[in-house]
């Protein structure tokens, strides 16, 4: 199941990431071969290896629901690349939804 | 774009097709901490002051979930009649949107935590099963505001985020399809919004106001033709934020899919967003779930409940809000009108049970709640338990009325004095004088100056035209300024002119 162009075409535009027809010819392979190498694990597990989420066995860890202080909101902005009125500022957001 | 959509006629869709409507409620809980990190849930405070590294998803930073959240999922669920999962995960849903700073938000895809209920409920007197496919645990989104192009998405110069919600817990309610509403189905969507909200603040786990965006519905609609098995084309809209745009958004997305049909077309499967001016439009929505690349969120690890945690949670139900009803109509021996002027104002059962608990009569407390209060409540475009003055200070209220030290009109000063910060209904009184003279001599030397002052209206009660002491008596009461017993003074002056 090799990745299409058209498979990176699609990830890019939902993850709204402009790339020419040279990128998407070029990155396509790549990715490719990446997955191919993770694909690789299959080979090993046997029927007998259950699909693993989570590598440590844990369950049921929570927090108890108090109030701990929130960072001060200048810090919080300090990385942020725009910033107005105390919010984070981003680009205009097109074809969604009003 | 704006309503321009061919609608058909409601009862003519009704004669020729059943309606198939699915819910998907979203429901804020009122834990004090976020679902992963410690910040604040609290509304309304300056933009990004509630938030930290783990809401912001920056790298390093680890989420943890919030016990009470899953424990308040699991009371929800016990309530919907669901089963309880042994063992569920949670899964990433990717997406790229501003309102989350991970590019994904953490929810659950195939493994809810709660599953396969049903609830009945009552809409006109008949009983609506209501099937529940899941609830399942996930976290709200932050603020967005569009700058420019008079705020709307499109045309907009920029956005900006407040990320104060993103993180809050939030509940997923899925029905199933839910089928045999007759040609009620946008009622039977408002009675089963009713329904949970009343559900989520007798469990405690939320204040569920729909316009503080505590509880948000996406409802599906198909149209299916009479007689047929087989589901039609369903579409989902969004953005429906009161009890009336439930039932108003699907009524118009069955008189629009309605018309559709009609002349031959086809329902496009779609998202559609609701304008409360009264229309829907196509959204432009484009991802489908297979985009959302779920995978379980590696970050946190399995919630597995144990039954007895489950057992314990269950004992801890309160009484079904529609049986407490039933409960408290009885108690308090109103009548089916009276009762359902009750269910209609917001808040006012828990309100008229907290004044009756403290002292007062039922109907007094109904009095109160429903005619006075409901009225300021109305003017002030603020819900009942908002007004400001509490269960105990009404009950206080009405035993100073019992007592004789109040007229209703006087009351009503006092409640102003209480609204106005002045303190308890007793420090009013004294603090404004407003108690009824019941100096008998003073009352007396009143309705004699009353007399004295009007010999013509008093000639006429001596002859016998009792309704004319009336004038009398409202003289009385405006030279007391109020502040005496009316049906005294009607004695008083009916015993003089006799
Ligand atoms: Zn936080």
């Amino acid at each position: 199941m090799a990745l299409t162009v058209q498979d990176v075409a699609r990830l890019a535009d939902l993850a709204r990431i402009e790339l020419s027809e040279e990128e998407l010819a070029r990155l396509a392979p790549q990715l490719d071969v990446i997955l191919t190498a993770v694909a690789s694990v299959a080979d090993v597990a046997g029927q007998d290896v259950p699909p693993t989420s989570h590598p440590v066995r844990l369950e049921n860890v929570y927090r108890i629901d108090e109030t701990r202080p929130s960072w001060p909101a200048e810090a919080m902005l300090a990385g942020a690349p725009a910033v107005e009125d105390d919010h984070f500022r981003v680009p205009r957001i097109l074809d969604e939804e009003a | 774009m704006n309503g321009l959509d061919e609608l058909l006629d409601y009862d003519e869709v009704m004669a020729t097709h059943d309606v198939v409507i699915g819910l998907e409620v979203h429901v804020e809980l009122d834990t004090k901490s976020k679902m992963w990190c410690g910040c604040s849930t609290d509304f309304g405070a300056a933009p990004n002051s509630h938030t930290c590294p783990v809401c912001l998803g920056l790298p390093g930073s680890l989420p943890v979930v919030n016990r009470t959240a899953v424990e308040s999922a699991i009371r929800i669920g016990l309530s919907l009649g669901c089963q309880i999962a042994e063992w569920c995960r949670f899964a990433r849903k990717n997406y790229f949107y501003p309102d989350m700073t991970k590019n994904y938000q953490i929810s659950q895809y195939d493994e809810p935590l709660c599953f396969d209920g049903e609830v009945v409920i009552v809409v006109d007197g008949q009983p609506q099963v209501i099937p529940i496919e899941r609830v399942h645990m996930e976290e709200d989104a932050g603020k967005t505001s569009h700058v420019g192009g008079a705020g709307r998405i499109q045309g907009a110069d920029y956005s900006l985020l407040d990320y104060n919600r993103a993180g809050v817990p939030l509940m997923e309610i899925v029905t199933k399809p839910v089928l045999g509403t007759g040609t009620k189905a946008p009622e039977v969507a408002r009675e089963y919004m009713a329904f949970l909200r009343e559900l989520m603040r007798a469990l405690g786990v939320s204040q569920a106001r729909m316009e503080r965006g505590n509880m948000r519905c996406d409802a599906n609609v198909s149209l299916m033709p009479k007689g047929s098995d087989e589901l039609g084309t369903r579409t989902e809209t969004k953005n429906i934020n009161s009890l009336k745009s439930v039932e108003a958004a699907l009524r118009y997305e069955i008189c629009r899919q309605g018309a559709v049909l009609k002349r031959g077309g086809r329902v496009v499967q779609e998202t559609r967003m609701w304008h409360e001016e009264g229309y829907t439009t196509a959204g432009r929505s484009k991802e489908t779930a297979e985009d959302y690349r779920y995978f379980p969120e590696p970050d946190l690890v399995p919630v597995a409940p144990s039954r007895e945690w489950v057992a314990q949670l269950r004992a801890t139900l309160p009484e079904p809000p529609a049986e407490r009803r039933i409960r408290l109509q009885a108690e308090w021996g109103f009548t089916d009108l009276e009762m359902r002027d009750v269910n209609g104002n917001e808040g006012a059962i828990d309100l008229i049970e907290q004044t009756v608990s403290a002292g007062a009569a039922a109907a007094s407390a109904r009095k109160w709640w429903l005619t006075e209060l409901a009225r300021r409540a109305n003017e002030a475009g603020i819900g009942l338990d908002e007004v400001g003055i509490s269960p105990a200070q009404v009950a206080a209220l009405q035993s100073l009325v019992d007592d004789g030290t109040l007229t209703d009109n006087l009351a009503r000063q006092v409640i102003d004095g209480v609204l106005a910060g002045e303190g308890e209904p007793a420090d009013v009184v004294a603090a404004r004088g407003l108690a009824v003279v019941s100096d008998e001599g003073a009352l007396a030397q009143a309705v004699d100056a009353a007399i004295a002052a009007n010999p013509a209206i008093a000639q006429k009660v001596r002859d016998g035209k009792v309704q004319a002491a009336g004038a009398l008596i409202g003289a009385v009461m405006k030279a007391m300024k109020g502040r005496a017993d009316a049906a005294r003074v009607r004695e008083l002056v009916l015993e003089k002119l006799s």
